[in-house]
């Protein structure tokens, strides 16, 4: 058994666990973080994506033991913060109103696959929205409205007034 | 799909990853685990140790020589991708990086696993045996260099010491002038590619084309580097290219399986070698216009 302790939406948290437990069930069971979906569970869907220092990863694709002491955002921290605090992101807020989800099983790898993107390009063309969702596999809607919802996002980030820096990786 | 129970260790100097690698037979390198972590979770892998090797700073280098860029065993695929180093001096390895995986496993996977790992359709594989990259392991405290080019016998199979530890990859610099190209058909984009091929024409003013490297991957058992020497003095026009091509692929055994039959990735890696080759030709073409 080993001693892991990470920081998870800017909070510590530490387990005790196995070295073959993936960061994944980690997440799910240790720190009791559901939003993080269990799909393929061997790096093919995309459904447990989460962010390592703002970029995303497969969380089904690391050990829990490999990500000592790393800093890792997942859906539960990617909400409104301070005032807006229990809110929808922007991006979020974008899926929902073009329809990015059906069942809503891929959406968090979604969202967070789309907040690594407008993290860093803040005005992506569609061709760059594809590439940054190409591991992300949906069932549903068939991944037009989810591109809407990205382009609306960035859009939406570009317009708004109030980006603090801090608020800039909206955790 | 949980993996089978091992133990974990962590060390930081390479001395100490060979030292505890030598002391389990069953023992295994993870480095980015993009493809040995499903292999856990699917239990085709049992090790009864990983040895996370994330922590030996020096194997993250990236140092550039008169010659050569060295590329240490833990640079991330994303890093290389980004690198201005691999754009300017191995522009075919910067060509490939685009098509491995996708952005969230290009973040985690590393250079050096994915040569280590061998998989046949593994993209940086195939550029490091059309270049003939060294490959550097650490065995019993020294030095073991491999020539890419011979490196890869078999599926996941390399003729890799099993006590070493690969520590870097090293691409002699390209010319100035030089041309490269990069093709490769997959079922979906990112998925295990079908057929790849990729090439790299070397150029020198005053005594024109002076090598051209061309592989594939992807169709038989490891990637392989087709010989079309033929073609230095040619002035390297379609029907040239073309005839080079089919004569060595003459020699290539493909595979076959669920995907795709045997005859199928010789048919379309025989155009993906063609294409490749006319690419690169094109480039240097545009360079010389551009001078």
């Amino acid at each position: 058994m080993n001693d892991v302790t990470l920081t998870v939406n800017g909070k510590p948290v530490s387990g005790v666990t196995e070295p073959r437990v993936t960061l994944l069930d980690f997440l799910r069971d240790v720190a009791g973080l559901k939003g993080t979906h269990a799909g393929c569970e061997h790096g093919v869907c995309g459904a447990c994506t989460v962010l390592i220092d703002g970029t995303a990863v497969r969380s089904c694709l690391m050990l829990a033991v490999q990500a000592e002491g790393e800093d890792i955002i997942t859906i539960e921290g990617i909400g409104g913060s301070g005032a807006r605090a229990g809110e929808l992101g922007i991006i979020q807020d974008a899926f929902c109103e073009t329809h990015g989800l059906q069942c809503g099983y891929c959406t968090p790898g979604m969202i967070l696959a789309a907040e690594a993107l407008l993290s860093v390009n803040t005005d992506p063309t569609e061709h760059e929205v594809r590439e940054a969702i190409s591991g992300n596999i949906c069932r549903c809607t068939g991944y037009v409205q989810i591109v809407d919802a990205i382009l609306l996002a960035a859009k939406r980030l570009g317009q708004r007034n109030d980006a603090a820096p801090s608020d800039a990786n909206l955790v | 799909m949980k993996p089978v129970r091992f133990d974990y260790k962590r060390p930081t100097t390479i001395e100490e990853a060979c030292g505890l690698l030598a002391s389990d037979d069953n023992a295994r390198i993870l480095a980015g685990g993009q493809s040995l972590i499903p292999m856990l979770s699917m239990r085709l892998s049992r090790p009864s140790l990983l040895i996370d090797i994330a922590h030996i700073p020096e194997l993250t280098a990236f140092v550039e020589t008169e010659t050569h860029i060295e590329i240490g065993t833990m640079v991330r695929q994303a890093v290389a991708q980004k690198s201005k180093l691999v754009k300017t001096h191995i522009p075919l390895l910067a060509k490939a990086l685009g098509h491995v995986g996708h952005p969230p496993t290009r973040a985690r996977g590393t250079v050096g696993g994915s040569v280590a790992h061998a998989d046949p359709s593994a993209e940086i594989a195939l550029v490091a045996a059309t270049l003939g990259a060294e490959i550097t392991y650490r065995v019993d405290g020294a030095d073991e260099i491999f020539d890419a080019s011979n490196f890869f016998i078999g599926p996941m199979l390399t003729i890799a010491p099993p006590t070493g530890c690969l520590t870097q990859l090293s691409f002699a610099k390209a010319p100035a002038v030089c041309g490269t190209g990069f093709h490769e058909v997959a079922p979906r984009k990112s998925d295990y590619a079908l057929a790849s091929a990729a090439a790299q024409i070397n150029f020198a003013a005053g005594s024109g084309v002076t090598s051209i490297h061309l592989g594939i991957g992807s169709v038989g058992d490891f990637p392989e580097r087709l010989d079309v020497d033929q073609l230095c003095g040619t002035p390297l026009d379609d029907a040239a290219i073309a005839d080079a091509v089919h004569a060595a692929m003459q020699m290539v055994e493909t595979v076959e399986d669920l995907h795709a039959t045997a005859a199928y990735r010789k048919r379309v890696a025989t155009e993906l070698a063609i294409r490749a080759l006319r690419d690169a030709r094109d480039e240097i073409s545009k360079d010389l216009i551009n001078e």
